[in-house]
């Protein structure tokens, strides 16, 4: 376990895209964490979104496949219509079940099963969105002693999902933009 | 640009504060019940212990599934029982014969639908079906069939191209519920909208809702198209090899399975393929890097079909 790199997961939904392009190009190829993003959308443009994403960054990105092994300063996409989730072992597992909150990737999902694998060697930040999707997640990673963080809903394109989270779950951080780039950059 | 910043700026101030205060709030709320909550979460230990009851008491052996999967399925089944402990949990599944049926399926996923990635189906109508046709029986194996919706998918296929009568389509899944729903043929109806377009997309040109009855929530399937289907209990994992087959179809299965489970699978898959025989996996499932890969050879990439080509 102590092999597995610290792993940042970042959830987000409408309007969140904005916000990545604007954290992943600030990143150091030396950047030393893990990061999952899982992004709901539509299905069928998997290859378009690690193809804009990686334009974005110095880091490596891939759409996350089963069994791959999490690695230090890699990024990985949830593929559409695929739950995500990480096992013991830190590497992942696609699962094709049931739609939570009418998503498929959950980020609840993705963020839970995270939690239960990296307890407080993971951080986790929820995005804009207009989803309830994230909150459950964040709760989980708090109680498994991970940090957990939201977008400012202020800032935020569509404030609903960062805000339910805020006001259901409480958060050890709001983050505007600025803040946020500062706070990923300073991980190790 | 500069006025609309500072147009906004007193409510960002202002929200931005009062996002800091919910936050302590809540925190201090959370340690409240971080107690209680703890008792809801199942430890890996439970799960292997609920795992191995289910391997030697009833045969099912769950040990190569993908831990992270099974556990956040049987954490399902747990949180919604309200057991008071796992004890208890572990004691209902031991003693309840019914909860056992129920429990098995909630582990094991069964979400499909009918003509699920058109494009698959496409391919099978347009490129795979038609070598298929020059053979004089068509012998098809559904494994991890579910529900049946893939199932009836094909035998539509097959009766728009005239091979239905001659094709016999073996349908198998670990779970004999999920089956006893696929022999009815009844879906519900609410579903038949997606259905139709994704038939449609498939390249189908009939009239959908030709091949079903409606009546209140469901629509069920005509009788004719399953009468070449065979609904059996089969389980990869324990189950031998049964017949030989030119098309082998399993999706969305081998994602539970862990590497070496994928390859006893994948095996047990090419044994039971004739020479030239079609295999087709999921979206996110690959041949590569496994032990059998070299028996194959690609046949669409992108729809996940191989065939054999040694044995």
């Amino acid at each position: 376990m102590t092999s597995l790199p610290k792993l940042l997961v970042i959830g987000g939904s409408a309007g969140s895209l904005n916000v990545l392009l604007q954290l992943l190009p600030t990143l150091d190829p030396r950047w030393p964490l893990a990061m999952i993003i899982v992004l709901h959308r539509k299905n069928d443009n998997d290859a378009l979104l690690a193809e804009l994403l990686s334009a974005k960054t110095l880091l490596p990105v891939k759409d996350a496949e089963e069994k791959d092994v999490l690695a230090p300063g890699s990024i990985y996409i949830a593929p559409s219509d695929y739950h995500l989730l990480i096992e013991p072992d830190g590497s992942l597992t696609l699962d094709a079940s049931e739609k939570v909150h009418y998503s498929r990737p959950s980020i609840d999902v993705t963020f839970m099963s995270a939690a239960e694998v990296f307890t407080n060697r993971l951080y986790c930040i929820l995005l804009s969105g207009a989803n309830v999707d994230g909150a459950e997640g964040l709760q989980t990673v708090r109680e498994l002693g991970g940090f957990t963080a939201v977008q400012d809903p202020t800032e935020a394109e569509v404030s609903f999902m960062p805000k339910y989270a805020l006001n259901t779950v409480g958060v050890d951080k709001v983050l505007g933009i600025r803040e946020m780039i500062a706070f990923v950059q300073s991980l190790r | 640009m500069f006025d609309l910043i500072s147009q906004y700026e007193p409510i960002l101030v202002y929200d931005y504060g009062n996002a800091r205060k919910l936050c302590e709030l809540t925190a201090a709320k959370q340690n409240d019940y971080a107690m209680m909550d703890s008792l809801r979460h199942l430890k890996d230990e439970d799960v292997l212990v609920l795992l191995n009851d289910l391997l030697e008491q009833y045969g099912y052996d769950f040990t190569d599934y993908s831990f992270a999967s099974v556990k956040r399925r049987l954490q399902r089944v747990y949180s919604a029982g309200r057991f008071p402990s796992f004890a208890e949990f572990r004691y209902r599944v031991k003693s309840d014969p019914d909860y056992l049926i129920y429990l098995m399926e909630q582990i094991t996923v069964n979400v499909t639908e009918m003509f699920r990635d058109p494009h698959f189906f496409e391919l099978l109508r347009k490129q795979v079906l038609p070598v298929l046709a020059t053979y004089p029986l068509i012998r098809i194996w559904h494994a991890g069939c579910s529900t049946g919706e893939e199932v009836y998918s094909m035998a539509i296929l097959l009766n728009e191209l005239n091979l239905l009568h001659k094709s016999v389509i073996y349908a198998t899944d670990i779970n004999e519920s999920v089956l006893e729903k696929a022999r009815k043929g009844i879906f519900p109806l609410q579903h038949m909208q997606q259905y139709s377009q994704n038939y449609m997309a498939s390249g189908g040109q009939q009239e959908f809702s030709g091949y079903y009855a409606a009546n209140y929530e469901y629509a069920k399937f005509s009788e004719r198209l399953r009468e070449k289907i065979i609904f059996a209990a089969h389980n990869l994992v324990t189950d031998h090899s049964f017949n030989e087959f030119q098309l082998i179809i399993c999706r969305n299965v081998l994602i539970y399975f862990n590497k070496d489970l994928q390859d006893k699978v994948l095996h047990l898959f090419s044994d039971s393929l004739e020479q030239l025989g079609f295999l087709a996996l999921g979206a996110k499932e690959t041949l590569r890097f496994t032990t059998v890969a070299p028996l194959f050879k690609p046949f669409a990439n992108r729809e996940k079909i191989w065939r054999k080509i040694s044995t």
